[in-house]
């Protein structure tokens, strides 16, 4: 399950990225078609984010549809496999999206007192 | 053991040279989410009421845009220039557990002697079995128990190069975790990816397991042999994988009677030759 490998590597980019801040929410983008199973990421987060600045926190996935553009017609069409050809029948396709597997962004508990250091935020 | 997640301190990378027998962790300390967990999570996290308030209550959005896989990706981009540095071929040999992976390298590094200089990187859950035929088969050999990890990563691999110590102009042949899944997600590194798909699998592996055959620049179709004996269509097999990846190079072998290798000890000259 190589999910959980992925949602350790997760675990561990933002709260490094966080700079000690806590974290509240992760939001990740993950394409359809992309070799991993949001549930079981969903199913290890909890576990992985234990005892880190993520502790609690919830772990968002906007699922990306796939799309392809054909380089014969120039049509763009939602894909459902990896290796759809275009309705017109020709294979010689661009992948536009579906494939994603990215951290979007990340929210921060502000603390009232003392304010967090924006640009230690942003580093 | 970790009740949590099942890990255990037996289940950390381990790194092996098998020569030497020098043993090493390759990751250093299980890092660890506070255990003392027996409770059955009846506490409330917030995160499963999050959807109650609105995100920007007492919160900063932080934009990160990053790929998931970047580290591992840059890794696996410093191991393939440390290999093109020494004009090292890298096979990233990939396949279901039992399609042939061992029983090919053995019968490849006895064949190829004095040919090819050769080592391999072993990659298996757990044990040395693996790793200790192909010593017997003549080649140096780093073998690395993943432990509860499915699949080898880049650092796994830059750990297991800097204990193999392979020649200049050589080829490594990383035998990936048996598993048709998580290795086609991260990069090691390597030239390219070769995928054994063995005939009792099954002829339809290609569409079922797409990523791995989408990833692969060849695909040895092994246990030819036993094609008599099997309701494997070949030519059917072949028009799958291409399907998946119109450019995979496709060849049938048998890593048991010898059929068809001899195409695949050209193909491996060639990307010997390609790399030096």
């Amino acid at each position: 399950m190589h999910e959980l490998a992925l949602t350790e590597s997760i675990v561990t980019r933002v709260s490094e990225h966080a700079g000690g801040g806590r974290v509240r929410r992760v939001t990740l983008e993950v394409g359809r078609l992309t070799c991993v199973s949001p549930d079981a990421m969903r199913f290890c987060f909890d576990v992985v984010a234990e005892g880190t600045a993520l502790e609690g926190a919830m772990l968002e996935i906007v699922e990306i549809e796939a799309r392809a553009r054909c380089r014969a017609c120039g049509a763009e069409f939602p894909r459902t496999t990896l290796w759809e050809p275009c309705p017109c029948g020709s294979d010689d396709i661009e992948r536009l999206a579906g494939e994603e597997l990215n951290v979007k962004e990340y929210e921060l508990e502000v603390a009232a007192t003392p304010p967090i250091d924006p640009a230690r935020v942003g580093g | 053991m970790c009740q949590t997640c099942g890990c255990s301190d037996g289940a950390r990378v381990s790194v092996m040279n098998l020569p030497a027998g020098d043993g090493s962790d390759a990751r250093g300390a299980h890092r660890h989410h506070g255990h003392a967990h027996e409770h059955d999570h009846p506490h409330g996290h917030e995160h499963g009421a999050h959807g109650d308030h609105p995100h920007d209550d007492h919160g900063t959005t932080v934009p990160l845009a990053e790929a998931v896989l970047a580290k591992n990706d840059a890794l696996a981009e410093r191991n393939r220039a440390w290999l093109a540095g020494r004009e090292i071929l890298a096979l990233n040999l990939v396949g279901g557990p039992g399609a042939g992976k061992t029983t090919l390298l053995e019968r490849t590094i006895r064949e190829l002697a004095g040919r090819h200089a050769l080592s391999v990187i072993e990659g298996d859950q757990a044990t040395s079995n693996d790793g200790e035929r192909i010593r017997a088969a003549g080649a140096p050999v780093v073998q690395i128990n993943t432990g509860s990890g499915c699949h080898l990563d880049a650092d796994m691999v830059a750990r297991g190069l800097a204990a193999l110590k392979p020649a200049v102009g050589s080829a490594v042949m990383i035998e990936n975790v048996g598993n048709l899944v998580c290795p086609s997600l991260f990069d090691l590194g390597e030239s390219a990816k070769v995928a054994i798909l063995s005939l009792p699998e099954g002829e339809d592996k290609p569409v079922k397991y797409p990523h791995m055959f989408r990833a692969a620049r060849l695909l040895l179709i092994n246990k030819i042999d036993l094609l008599p004996h099997l309701d494997f269509d070949l030519d059917r097999c072949v028009a799958l994988a291409r399907q998946v990846n119109p450019e995979i190079e496709v060849l049938p072998v048998s890593a048991r009677t010898g059929e068809g290798l001899d195409a695949w000890y050209a193909w491996l000259a060639s990307a010997v030759a390609r790399s030096v």
